[in-house]
């Protein structure tokens, strides 16, 4: 079962958008995206720019996982969450620091850096961005 | 023409006692005994998880070598859940160029070797983007229950409303000898059954399983127990991330593999539908996208008793996914056998009576692949 295991240089060479959420913008039409992808999804141009994605957003929908694979289970249960960040960026990530009967479409959160999961042989651990309820008064 | 000349279903469960390759043996000895012991000159193996689950690819050769089919072209076909059915539509196009004249598809899951429900996530979870789903803990599961909120939030329908599609599922497949959960289920036993990935519940999705499924495919019409024609086929791609789609409750790609497959016939109107659905909600969006409903009445089909067996609108005769059961790259193979054993009369107890034309959707991951074969008793 392979599948589990994270390898280091796969998850090196997304750390500009797991740590940071740099992302890509279509010179052509505008889009954001993130991952930066080659190719525009929206219009297919192929001159995209890197661009640093806002950290705030709103969540539009969220599941409540309670069958984790392996390498999550410490979490569950966990919230997945379709975030639209204040440029209209859509990502999925993981929501941290609210339980499932406090989350609500609509919620207001910002980016933190978090643990992810901790995998292979040499125990790598991995961090990435999730996102919490937006604290008040920020 | 394209020909299905013959075919094999094994009983999806749980095969502990055998291998992916004494299951894709079984499947094919029994297909070509049904064929009437012909030669095939081709071999597809269409099977999705086998390098994550069991550690072997090159399907092609491994599975060649096992049948003593040495000597003959083999690859493997790899489309999610629509694996087989992509397997039988490059199998059409190689007989239909001349490349080909009988070409053996065998579909095959082994999915209970790794026996805990992580390792089953784990593996099913290669069917989303891995780098920007996947990492962050998305599953399959989640990913259908994400289209579940936003589909019930969209028609006001509860969670209740998605009841009514496993109970016709499960109610199909208790006269069908080669499913796997051949027993009834009502609306407590949907309310009561745990939550894997709010709002989605096991009762939503099919169990773990392995299967097994095979066709003969020919250019002939040949055949000792009589054949069906593959009319016309379509397939269509679709983003596989979800964030990356502007709609959750629409699958554009079964519109589009539709329109593909229809546009090669003059009229096709199915007896009887095959959906590939691996949640309620994804098999109430497949109704919708293949026109038998308005958006968000599906349920009402199934509600209404429509689409059972006897109804007006039969889906899934034998049980879909759901009850059937779903070993993933097996899956669409079995559909297209279903399809065969129902065209040419041999669907004993679990029959569409007077089938004479058949609607296949395949539905790969969620809804990022799909395929439609029309099909045709010959």
């Amino acid at each position: 079962m392979w599948a589990y295991w994270l390898s280091v240089p796969s998850h090196w060479r997304e750390i500009p958008a797991r740590y940071r959420l740099e992302g890509g913008i279509c010179r052509s039409c505008g889009h954001t995206m993130l991952p930066k992808e080659d190719i525009c999804p929206v219009c297919g141009s192929r001159d995209i720019a890197v661009k640093q994605l806002p950290r705030r957003g709103t969540v539009v929908n969220y599941s409540v996982i309670w069958n984790a694979p392996r390498g999550y289970e410490y979490y569950t249960p966990y919230i997945i969450a379709l975030v639209r960040l204040e440029d209209g960026t859509m990502v999925l990530s993981q929501l941290t620091d609210v339980t499932p009967s406090e989350v609500a479409e609509g919620m207001e959160v910002e980016m933190v850096l978090r643990k992810v999961r901790v995998s292979g042989e040499s125990g790598i651990i991995a961090y990435a961005y999730k996102f919490r309820p937006l604290m008040r008064g920020d | 023409m394209v020909f299905v000349i013959g075919a094999s279903v094994l009983k999806v469960g749980d095969h502990w006692e055998k291998s992916l390759r004494n299951l894709a043996a079984e499947a094919s000895i029994a297909a070509i005994r049904d064929a009437g012991e012909v030669d095939v000159d081709y071999l597809i193996v269409a099977n999705s998880l086998s390098g994550v689950i069991n550690g072997q690819e090159n399907l092609g050769s491994y599975i060649a070598s096992h049948l003593g089919l040495i000597g003959v072209p083999a690859v493997k076909v790899e489309a999610a859940n629509a694996s087989g059915a992509a397997a039988a539509m490059l199998a059409g196009s190689l007989i239909r160029s001349g490349e080909a004249r009988r070409i053996l598809v065998v579909g095959v899951e082994k999915m209970t070797d790794y026996t805990s429900l992580e390792d089953s996530n784990t593996a099913l979870s290669t069917l989303i983007d891995s780098e920007y789903e996947a990492f962050h803990g998305a599953t399959l599961d989640s990913m259908h229950a994400l289209v579940m909120r936003d589909y019930m939030r969209k028609y006001r329908i509860s969670r209740e409303d998605f009841s009514y599609f496993p109970i016709i599922m499960h109610e199909n497949a208790v006269d069908t000898p080669h499913a796997q959960y051949r027993f009834k289920v009502d609306l407590n036993a949907y309310i009561t059954s745990p939550l894997i990935a709010e709002p989605l519940s096991m009762m939503d999705v099919p169990g773990i399983s392995d299967g097994a499924a095979a066709l003969v495919l020919s250019s002939k019409d040949e055949g000792p127990n009589g054949n069906a024609k593959i009319v016309s086929s379509g397939q269509a791609t679709d983003r596989i991330s979800l964030y990356n789609r502007t709609s959750l409750v629409e699958m554009p790609s079964i519109r589009m593999a539709l329109k593909r497959a229809l546009s090669r016939v003059d009229d096709f109107k199915p007896d009887f539908y095959s959906i590939e659905e691996y949640s309620s909600v994804s098999g109430y969006i497949a109704v919708e996208e293949l026109g038998l409903v308005g958006r968000g009445e599906a349920y009402k089909l199934f509600r209404d008793g429509e689409a059972r067996r006897d109804g007006s609108t039969p889906v899934n005769p034998e049980g879909g996914s759901k009850a059937r059961g779903d070993p993933i790259g097996a899956t669409s193979v079995y559909q297209l056998a279903e399809a065969y054993f129902q065209l040419t009369g041999r669907a004993q107890g679990w029959q569409v009576s007077g089938a004479r034309r058949a609607l296949v959707l395949s539905i790969g991951g969620l809804g990022s692949n799909s395929i439609v074969h029309l099909m045709e008793g010959a």
